[in-house]
């Protein structure tokens, strides 16, 4: 199991979050686009909505299924990926850095503890979870 | 093969046509002075102008390219490509029903309503239902209608229900359906051998709570075991259990939806009940439900006063109309044809001999194959090519070396809880020999991704099409033809 950034967190859902000061990054993770196969469709919330930790915050469309994205961490959405929906395959390219969804400013930062480790989400895909 | 892919338009040649009309003995009036100008083009529409001739050929070739039931094995899984029996089509084209025009006066189509509410009573008793509407042109449009119902019904008690739970495992108009209809849909995650998590439904229902909805056998092909203490829970909480019926071709005449406590469930007569599937014809999705939903059904209900049908439209607590006319009207001449003929000791062995067909298939792949849970399964079986996988061949790539070989593709990639999934229904209309063919190809498929992984990658080869580029062709999708001007 390979591409478990160790400085990121990580939800069961397979999303991954990275604080960056005060706000937190949030995309899926390589294991999870990797399951989709090509992205064709991506739909993210506007600036500005209220997302919760766990709930759903968008919708992620590969040629296999449609998933929705959950939320790791609750807050308000500060950016958008914008290039996304126009290029869907940024997500298979590069999950880790060009293709993140959003960026959100948390109302509980606590939350982000209580999201997997690397080691933990290694863990978790090892058991063969899906 | 080679492939054909004119479009009719590109056949055209300005001024052909394909058959001449006498010349008219009434004088022509302009257009423009019968309809108002905003309905009227700038330009004649480019319709292809060929010969009758041109015609026949451009379909003949097509229809050559058909791939159908009628021509090879179809175990896509979940959506029962069993034969359709000539005998249905017969019927349908008896002129009393191929003509019968829509607004033909109820008691001048006397036969069609008593068809209609013979096969609503018909389908009542197969899964054990109060009463049924023939109405919804599918199966995604009965959920529809199903979920209306119980809408309906939780407003008609002042409840206030804002959320429907459905299994991770569900097919994916069960969610759409229910967003559709107003809802919050929440995921129910499925132990791993595709159960329902008792535990996390307990969990779940309480009084926001308007249904759930559950497939059974679900989508592994397994029966839920514990199918009463389920409906049990949901009650106990006021919560309406719907049955999304797709897969009721397995439990035909061994059990009922409404004796193990579903309140709603559907018919995809396409599936089940041999009406033809895809392109062969319009599906039909009847939806029967228990008697304290009766009131919500939608209009019209074909009742029956005395020896008298008639159509009921004064039902002030219907969700209303689904649809124009009265639903799939040929296909619900197939498919009570289909009934009429097996009988119900017929429809009893149509399930004993899909779920029969389904083990056999699972046994003879299960060295091969990984298989998704321990048999024995019900009418359809969940493979897994995870092993084929780490040799470089996909659940994609045995899909399309099966077309080179011979057979249509097991649904891939679904159920979505299975890794590389390959859901494969036989069905009961299949001889053992044909089963036979099907599991060689896929123990040849499963030898070559251990010496010659690239036979599957490169496949298929022998089809009027190779490999189709769907990620661009959802990427960049181009579904309009435009002539050239």
């Amino acid at each position: 199991m390979a591409n478990v950034p160790g400085d990121l967190k990580y939800t069961r859902e397979h999303e991954w979050a990275k604080r960056e000061g005060d706000r937190v990054r949030v995309g899926i993770t390589h294991f999870a686009q990797e399951q989709l196969g090509d992205v064709v469709f991506v739909e993210l919330p506007k600036v500005g909505a209220k997302v919760t930790a766990h709930q759903a915050f968008g919708v992620v469309e590969s040629v296999k299924a449609v998933s929705d994205l959950f939320a790791p961490i609750s807050g308000e959405v500060l950016e958008i990926n914008a290039e996304l929906p126009q290029k869907p395959e940024t997500v298979n390219k590069d999950p880790y850095g060009k293709g993140w969804m959003i960026v959100v400013k948390p109302s509980n930062a606590g939350e982000l503890d209580q999201l997997l480790t690397s080691q933990q989400y290694e863990e978790f895909v090892a058991q063969g979870a899906h | 093969m080679s492939a054909y892919d004119k479009l009719v338009f590109e056949l055209s040649s300005p001024g052909r046509i394909g058959f001449s009309l006498p010349e008219s003995d009434v004088p022509g009036r302009p257009l423009a002075d019968v309809l108002p100008k905003k309905f009227l083009r700038g330009a004649a529409p480019a319709l292809p102008e060929v010969s009758e001739f041109d015609v026949v050929r451009h379909y003949s070739r097509l229809s050559r390219m058909n791939y159908g039931v009628d021509t090879h094995f179809y175990p896509l899984g979940s959506c029962t490509m069993k034969y359709n029996p000539k005998i249905n089509e017969d019927m349908a084209r008896v002129p009393g029903f191929a003509r019968l025009h829509p607004l033909t006066r109820p008691e001048d189509a006397q036969g069609a309503l008593q068809l209609m509410h013979e096969l609503a009573q018909m389908l009542a008793e197969i899964a054990g239902m109060d009463a049924v509407s023939l109405q919804p042109a599918a199966g995604a449009q009965g959920e529809f209608a199903g979920v209306l119902m119980i809408r309906a019904y939780h407003a008609s008690r002042s409840e206030k229900r804002t959320k429907v739970l459905i299994p991770d495992s569900a097919h994916g108009t069960n969610p759409a359906s229910t967003a559709i209809a107003g809802y919050e849909v929440v995921e129910v995650k499925s132990l791993p051998n595709g159960e329902v998590d008792l535990e996390a439904l307990a969990r779940e229902v309480g009084p926001d709570v308007a249904a759930f909805m559950i497939t059974v056998p679900n989508t592994l092909g397994m029966f839920e075991p514990r199918i009463m203490e389920i409906t049990e829970i949901c009650h106990a909480k006021g919560v309406q259990v719907y049955m999304d019926g797709a897969n009721l071709n397995a439990i035909l005449g061994i059990t009922r939806p409404g004796d193990l406590g579903f309140d709603v469930c559907h018919f995809n007569l396409h599936k089940t009940f041999t009406t033809p599937h895809g392109g062969g014809g319009p599906g039909a999705g009847p939806v029967g439900i228990k008697a304290h939903l009766e009131p919500f059904l939608p209009t019209p209900v074909v009742v029956k006063n005395g020896d008298a049908y008639a159509l009921d439209d004064k039902r002030p607590k219907s969700i209303g109309k689904l649809q124009a006319f009265w639903g799939n009207f040929g296909m619900l001449v197939r498919a009570y044809t289909y009934i009429r003929t097996m009988g119900a000791d017929g429809l009893r062995s149509v399930s004993d001999n899909a779920v029969l067909n389904a083990n056999y298939i699972m046994k003879r792949l299960e060295a091969d194959y990984d298989v998704s849970v321990p048999g024995p399964c019900m009418h359809e079986c969940v493979l897994s090519a995870r092993r084929q996988k780490k040799q470089g061949v996909t659940a994609t790539d045995i899909a399309k070396r099966l077309l080179d070989l011979g057979f249509y593709a097991p649904s891939t990639y679904f159920p979505l809880i299975v890794e590389e999934a390959l859901m494969i229904e036989p069905t009961e209309t299949e001889s053992k020999e044909t089963l036979d063919a099907f599991c060689d190809a896929m123990i040849q498929i499963a030898r070559e991704a251990q010496e010659n992984p690239a036979i599957a990658t490169a496949a298929p080869v022998t089809t009027p099409v190779r490999r189709l580029d769907q990620t661009r062709a959802a990427r960049e999708p181009n579904l309009t033809w435009s002539p050239k001007r």
